[in-house]
C-alpha cells in the first residue's frame, strides 16, 4: 500500500475516533436476574457494561435461602437427612452420603463393606445425572437443544434406576447413620449395566454433536477463563478447578468409603475455559461409569429382597402373633413390608447396616416381632430420645458433583445436632464468578454461567 | 489438650491417612507461634489448633506460605454460637484449611466474645474469605475488621438480628418490608 493511501486511511480513522469522542458515551448498568431463563434458578448479577463488554460484575445470592442450618438444629440427627436432599437437588445422594459419614465419624461407626459399595454406586450415578443436567442445560442455552433432550433422556434412565432403589426420584433420603434405608432390589446389577450402556451411547452422540461443532466451540473455547492461582485462592473445587489443570479430587486425594480400591482417572483441563469444563465433565461421566461397573463386579454379594422359601408373612399378622406371645417362630420368618420399606428386612439389613445399636433402626421383623426390637425402635424415633453421638465436632468432605462438599457437625451429646455447617461447592465458585466474566461480553456470560452449574439449593441453603 | 497426639483408637477414624505428618505441622505451629497458638490436638483424626484472635492473619499467612504447611486453600470458614453449651467466650470462628500439594487438612479455631464480636479479616490472605466472612456476619453478627464490604449475603438488607445465633427464635417473624424504589 502506498504511504499516501495509508495516511488517508489513518486520517479517516482519526476522524471516526474524534466523532466517537464527541458523542456522549457512558457505562450502563444491567440487571441480570433473579428471574432470568439462563440464571438457573435464582441469582442476580449486576453488570456494568461498556458497550457490550462487561466492566464489572456483582453477584447477589440468597434468593433461595431456606434456613437449612437453622432447621437442622431443631430436629433429630435423622431428621436432617431429608433436608440434605434439598441441598444439591440434582445429585441428592451425594449429600446424604456426606452427612451420614460426618455423623458416623462422630460416633466412630464403621459401615459394612456392601453398604460402602452401594453408597459409592449411588453417588456415582448421581454424579452422572448432575453432569448430564449441567452439560445438557448449558448446551441448550447456546442453541444445541437436541443435546438437552438427549441428555435428559439419559438422565431419565438413571433416575428410574434410582427410583427403583430408593423409592423416589429426587427427594430420596436413602442413607441412614450407620447404613442405608434398604438393600438393592433384585436384578439391580444387570439393569444398571444396561442403563449405563445407554448413557454411554448418549454421551457418544453428544460428543459427535458438540465436541467438533464450530458454533459450540466458538461460544465455549477460550471464554470464561480463570487461572490456577485464582481458582485455588478462591477455594474453587470440582470440575471448575480441574479444568484449570489442578488435579484435586477428594475421591483420589483423601479417599473415603472404598474409592482407594477403584481404578479411575481424574481428568484435568488446560486453559480453564468453558470448553475445558465441558470436556472435564464429559470425561468424568465416563470415569463414573467405570467406577460403577467395577463396584458391581467387586461388591460382596448380599441377599436379594425376595424370600425364596415362602417364610414371609404380613407385618400386621406378625404383630398379632407377637401380642399373643407366639414369638417362637418369628425369628425365622421374614416380614412382608410396605413397598417403601422393601429391602429393609432382616436378611438385607445385616448386609447394609452396622451392628451399632445406638444409631440404626432394627429390621422390621424385630420391630414387629419382639420387645427388644420394638424398644430399640422407639428409643431411636421417640421425641426426646433419638440417636446421640458423643460430644465433639468433626469435618467430613466428600466429592460432590460440583466440588468439595463438606459437613462440619458439632455435637453437644444430645439428640439434636448442635450445629450443622455445610460447605457448599457452588458458593466459592460464585464468589469467583466475576473473574470469569469481566472483560467478556454479555452473551459470554450465558455459557460461562452454564458451566458453573449453580444449584440454588446448596448455594443459598 | 496436649501438644502430642493422643494415641487413642479414634485416631484411625479420619479419612485422612497421612497421620505421620501430623506432629510435624502441629508442632511446627506451636514452636513458631508460642503464646499465640493456645493449643493443638488431634480430634477424631482431624488436626486442630486453637489460636489467639489477634494473631489470626499472621498465623494464616504463615500457614499459607510456608513450604511445610502449604495450606493454599481456605476450604471453609464458619462460626459456632456456644450459648446453649455454656461456652465462655460465647462464639468461636472455625477455619478449615487444605493443602492441595501435601493433601492435608487443618482446623483452626479462635474464640470470640459476645461483648467484642470482631475478628481480623482474612481477605488479604485468601480472597474467598470475603464471601465466607460476609456469611458469618450475616448469620452470627461477628464483625471482621478490615473487611472491604461487610454486608449481608444470604439475608436481605433490613433483616433484623442474626438468625444462627442460638437466642434467635426459629419461628420469629420478621416485619414485612415494602418494595424499595
Amino acid at each position: 500500500m502506498d504511504i499516501t493511501e495509508l495516511n488517508k486511511t489513518e486520517g479517516v480513522r482519526d476522524t471516526a475516533t474524534r466523532e466517537a469522542d464527541a458523542l456522549e458515551t457512558k457505562e450502563m448498568m444491567l440487571n441480570m436476574g433473579p428471574s432470568h431463563p439462563a440464571m438457573h434458578g435464582i441469582i442476580r448479577l449486576i453488570l456494568k457494561l461498556d458497550g457490550e463488554v462487561v466492566k464489572d460484575c456483582e453477584v447477589h445470592i440468597g434468593y433461595l435461602h431456606r434456613a437449612f442450618e437453622k432447621m437442622c438444629e431443631e430436629g433429630g440427627y435423622l431428621q436432617v437427612i431429608p433436608y440434605t436432599d434439598r441441598l444439591n437437588y440434582v445429585s441428592p445422594l451425594i449429600n446424604n452420603v456426606g452427612y451420614c459419614m460426618a455423623v458416623e465419624k462422630l460416633f466412630g461407626i464403621k459401615t459394612t463393606e456392601r453398604c460402602d459399595y452401594i453408597r459409592v454406586i449411588m453417588s456415582e450415578l448421581s454424579r452422572i445425572t448432575d453432569h448430564l443436567t449441567c452439560v445438557g442445560a448449558s448446551a441448550m442455552e447456546v442453541g444445541a437443544f437436541t443435546v438437552f433432550l438427549y441428555m435428559i433422556k439419559a438422565r431419565e434412565y438413571l433416575w428410574e434406576l434410582i427410583e427403583e432403589v430408593t423409592g423416589a426420584r429426587l427427594t430420596i433420603s436413602y442413607t441412614r447413620v450407620g447404613g442405608l434405608k434398604s438393600d438393592l432390589p433384585a436384578g439391580f446389577a444387570e439393569k444398571c449395566r444396561t442403563r449405563l450402556k445407554e448413557v454411554r451411547k448418549v454421551n457418544q452422540e453428544v460428543h459427535t454433536l458438540l465436541t467438533k461443532n464450530r458454533i459450540f466451540i466458538d461460544r465455549m473455547k477460550g471464554i470464561g477463563t480463570i487461572s490456577q492461582e485464582d481458582a485455588v485462592a478462591y477455594s474453587v473445587t470440582g470440575p471448575f478447578l480441574r479444568a484449570t489443570g489442578v488435579d484435586y479430587d477428594v475421591r483420589k486425594d483423601n479417599p473415603y468409603l472404598i474409592y482407594n480400591r477403584l481404578d479411575f482417572d481424574v481428568p484435568v483441563g488446560e486453559y480453564g475455559d468453558n470448553f475445558d469444563r465441558y470436556l472435564v465433565r464429559m470425561e468424568e461421566m465416563e470415569q463414573s461409569i467405570r467406577i460403577v461397573e467395577q463396584c458391581l463386579d467387586q461388591m460382596p454379594k448380599g441377599p436379594v429382597a425376595v424370600d425364596m422359601e415362602g417364610r414371609a408373612i404380613p407385618a400386621e399378622f406378625m404383630v398379632d402373633e407377637a401380642k399373643m406371645g407366639r414369638t417362637g417362630g418369628l425369628l425365622e420368618v421374614q416380614a412382608v413390608v410396605d413397598p417403601t420399606l422393601e429391602g429393609g428386612t432382616r436378611a438385607n439389613f445385616n448386609a447394609v447396616q452396622t451392628e451399632e445399636k445406638r444409631a440404626i433402626l432394627p429390621p422390621k421383623e424385630d420391630t414387629y416381632g419382639n420387645i427388644e426390637g420394638l424398644m430399640q425402635h422407639f428409643k431411636l424415633v421417640m421425641y426426646g430420645h433419638g440417636i446421640r453421638p458423643p460430644k465433639g465436632d468433626t469435618y467430613q468432605a466428600v466429592e460432590g458433583a460440583n466440588g468439595e462438599l463438606g459437613f462440619y457437625i458439632v455435637s453437644d451429646g444430645t439428640d439434636r445436632p448442635y450445629r450443622v455447617r455445610v460447605r457448599p461447592p457452588c458458593f466459592t465458585i460464585l464468589a469467583a464468578f466475576p473473574l470469569t466474566c469481566i472483560g467478556w461480553t454479555v452473551s459470554d456470560i450465558i455459557p460461562t454461567f452454564g458451566s458453573v452449574n449453580m444449584i440454588g439449593g446448596e448455594l443459598d441453603r | 489438650m496436649s501438644s502430642t497426639p493422643p494415641s487413642s483408637p479414634l485416631d484411625k477414624l479420619g479419612a485422612v491417612s497421612q497421620s505421620e505428618l501430623l506432629p510435624e505441622v502441629l508442632t511446627l505451629l506451636e514452636s513458631q507461634f508460642s503464646g499465640k497458638v493456645l493449643s493443638v490436638c488431634v480430634n477424631l483424626g482431624d488436626w486442630e489448633a486453637s489460636v489467639a484472635k489477634g494473631s489470626v492473619p499472621e498465623i494464616m499467612r504463615f500457614l499459607r506460605d510456608d513450604k511445610r504447611t502449604d495450606f493454599k486453600m481456605l476450604a471453609d470458614l464458619s462460626a459456632v454460637d456456644g450459648l446453649k453449651m455454656g461456652l465462655v467466650p460465647r462464639f468461636y470462628v472455625v477455619y478449615h484449611l487444605y493443602s492441595i500439594k501435601l493433601k492435608h487438612r487443618l482446623r483452626v479455631k479462635t474464640n470470640v466474645s459476645e461483648e467484642d464480636p470482631a475478628v481480623p479479616s482474612l481477605v488479604d490472605v485468601w480472597p474467598i474469605a470475603n464471601w465466607f466472612e460476609r456469611e458469618v456476619w450475616d448469620m452470627f453478627g461477628i464483625r471482621f475488621t478490615g473487611h472491604p464490604d461487610l454486608k449481608r449475603i444470604l439475608m436481605y438488607e433490613g433483616f433484623q438480628g442474626h438468625p444462627l445465633r442460638k437466642d434467635y427464635p426459629v419461628n420469629y417473624r420478621q416485619p414485612l418490608i415494602g418494595p424499595r424504589n
